[in-house]
């Protein structure tokens, strides 16, 4: 499970464009992950300002 | 059933718009933020040349700053001027720029609805059935072309079966404070280069009317911390430029590298960043949205005209993009692979040896020059061995 940080989020949208199975949506300001999220973790080490983390 | 149903409405969306209404195909876009171009995730450098020869004209009012040249500056600080007819060009007001080129496509004949989001597609009887969110509910809107102009986060290529996820190391990872009060000359974009300022990428300062777009991107890969704290580090050490600047708004984003992505399938086209059309050296892509646009329209009015918007068809709009910009983004691609490989001291000897129009030869991918250049010299040899090596 990856959580969002929304206090650092600047919803630049940059990680739904690097999730393997199009789990991510950016919707106005809130980034939602569905279930087919398989935690590879490529959205947390692209995010530039560190909002994303996973649960390892 | 509408003609061309256009998914996002940034630069690459709003000029298919244009091109599709202009020639009485039934257009509508939808854009799923409330407010078309903000916030916006770009630097918003553009140049003239890049602009005329896609024959974009731009109100005024989208224009912030007007720019000669640029400054590029090694770790040490050492700096090559670059300047000259090609370097001219403009820094954006991009919220106001996006919505002039959606006023032009809306006088052609285009309809668009905004907050309104594009959540899935389905083929039926050779059209495309995509169904939409906004504040009045969800539809389903039935149309013979679906346009994917959705950036980076594009999901219409991913409906559609084209593999356009970006590659952690084809994809910057950028972060940019528009500051006031900064103090650079404003003649110029500013380029900054180093493993320690941004690594694999470059910083930068594009000056505008009041203020200055002030941001980096990096490859993960080579990153020893996040984007942001590379911005931070950048801001504080250099006094001379920031001393009494504050940020007055926050950016960021990917910017997709790399072009690998099919670029149509079945009633299917991608434009802009969707298809991943930035140039590879400065990750520029708002001219190739814009271009790509145009170029895709001449083909899907082809098809729509004929009625036939196979995959087939439409891929001569691929073609036409890879006959345009194919073999430059490749020799683009080998000079990014040879930055890559750089270390500081490699920039300190470039910013000695070249001249302000050799690098902007490289940037238009001729390279013969620069490699006669680097065998020439003995103390060279090393950099030519990362120029050739793969
Ligand atoms: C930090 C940074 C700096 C940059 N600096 C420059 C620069 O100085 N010069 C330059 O030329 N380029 C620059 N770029 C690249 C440039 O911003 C992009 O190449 C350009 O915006 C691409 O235009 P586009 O129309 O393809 O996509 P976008 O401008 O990203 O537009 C896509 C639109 O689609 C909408 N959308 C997405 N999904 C949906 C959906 N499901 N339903 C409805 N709407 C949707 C989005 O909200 C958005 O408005 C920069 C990029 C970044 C990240
Ligand atoms: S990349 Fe980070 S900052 Fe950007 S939208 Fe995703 S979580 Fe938010
Ligand atoms: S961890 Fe991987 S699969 Fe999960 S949301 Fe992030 S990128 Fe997608």
């Amino acid at each position: 499970m990856i959580a969002v940080d929304r206090n650092k989020c600047i919803y630049c949208g940059g990680c739904v464009g690097i999730c393997p199975v199009n789990a991510m949506t950016l919707e106005e300001t809130i980034i939602t992950i569905n279930d087919s999220c398989i935690d590879c973790n490529l959205c947390v080490k692209f995010c530039p300002v560190g909002a994303l983390e996973g649960s390892k | 059933m509408i003609d061309c149903l256009i998914v996002g409405a940034g630069p690459a969306g709003s000029v298919m718009a244009k091109e599709m209404a202009s020639r009485g195909f039934e257009t509508l876009v939808v854009e799923k933020r409330q407010e078309i171009g903000a916030p916006k995730r770009c630097a918003e450098g553009i140049t003239l040349r890049g602009l005329k020869y896609i024959g974009i004209d731009i109100h005024p009012l989208g224009i912030s700053g007007r720019i000669k040249g640029a400054m590029l500056y090694a770790p040490s600080g050492k700096k090559v001027v670059m300047e000259g007819d090609e370097m001219e060009g403009y820094v954006l007001e991009r919220k106001v720029f996006e919505k002039d080129l959606a006023a032009k496509a809306i006088k052609a004949g285009a309809r668009y609805m905004v907050k309104t989001q594009a959540i899935g597609m389905e083929r039926e009887n050779g059209a495309w059935k995509v169904r939409v969110r906004g504040m009045d509910g969800e539809m389903e809107i039935k149309t013979r072309l679906v346009v994917g102009a959705d950036g980076v986060e594009s999901k219409v290529g991913k409906w559609a079966g084209l593999k356009t996820v970006n590659r952690i190391t084809d994809y910057h990872s950028g972060i940019q404070f528009e500051m006031a009060g900064v103090n650079a000359d404003e003649k110029y974009i500013h380029l900054f280069f180093g493993r320690d300022v941004a690594p694999l990428g470059y910083a930068w300062i594009f000056p505008k009317a009041f203020s200055a777009n002030v941001g980096l991107g990096i490859l993960e890969k080579a990153a020893k911390m996040k984007a942001y704290d590379y911005l931070k580090k950048f801001i504080e050490e250099h006094e001379e430029f920031f001393k009494n600047a504050q940020p007055i708004e926050i950016n960021g984003g990917g910017v997709p590298v790399a072009h690998f992505t099919r670029m149509v399938a079945d009633g299917v086209m991608l434009v802009g960043d969707a298809a991943q059309l930035v140039n590879p050296i400065h990750g520029g892509g708002i001219a190739r949205a814009m271009h790509s646009s145009v170029m895709a329209a001449e083909v899907a009015e082809k098809a729509l005209k004929k009625g036939e918007l196979s995959e087939d068809i439409l891929i001569e709009y691929e073609r036409k993009w890879d006959e345009e910009y194919g073999e430059k983004t490749r020799k683009l691609m080998k000079l990014r692979a040879f930055l890559e490989k750089l270390e500081d001291k490699d920039f300190e000897t470039l910013a000695d040896i070249l001249e302000g129009e050799d690098i902007y030869s490289l940037t238009q991918a001729k390279m013969t020059f620069f490699l006669k250049k680097l065998i020439t010299k003995p103390s060279l040899l090393s950099l030519a061995k990362k120029y050739l090596m793969d």
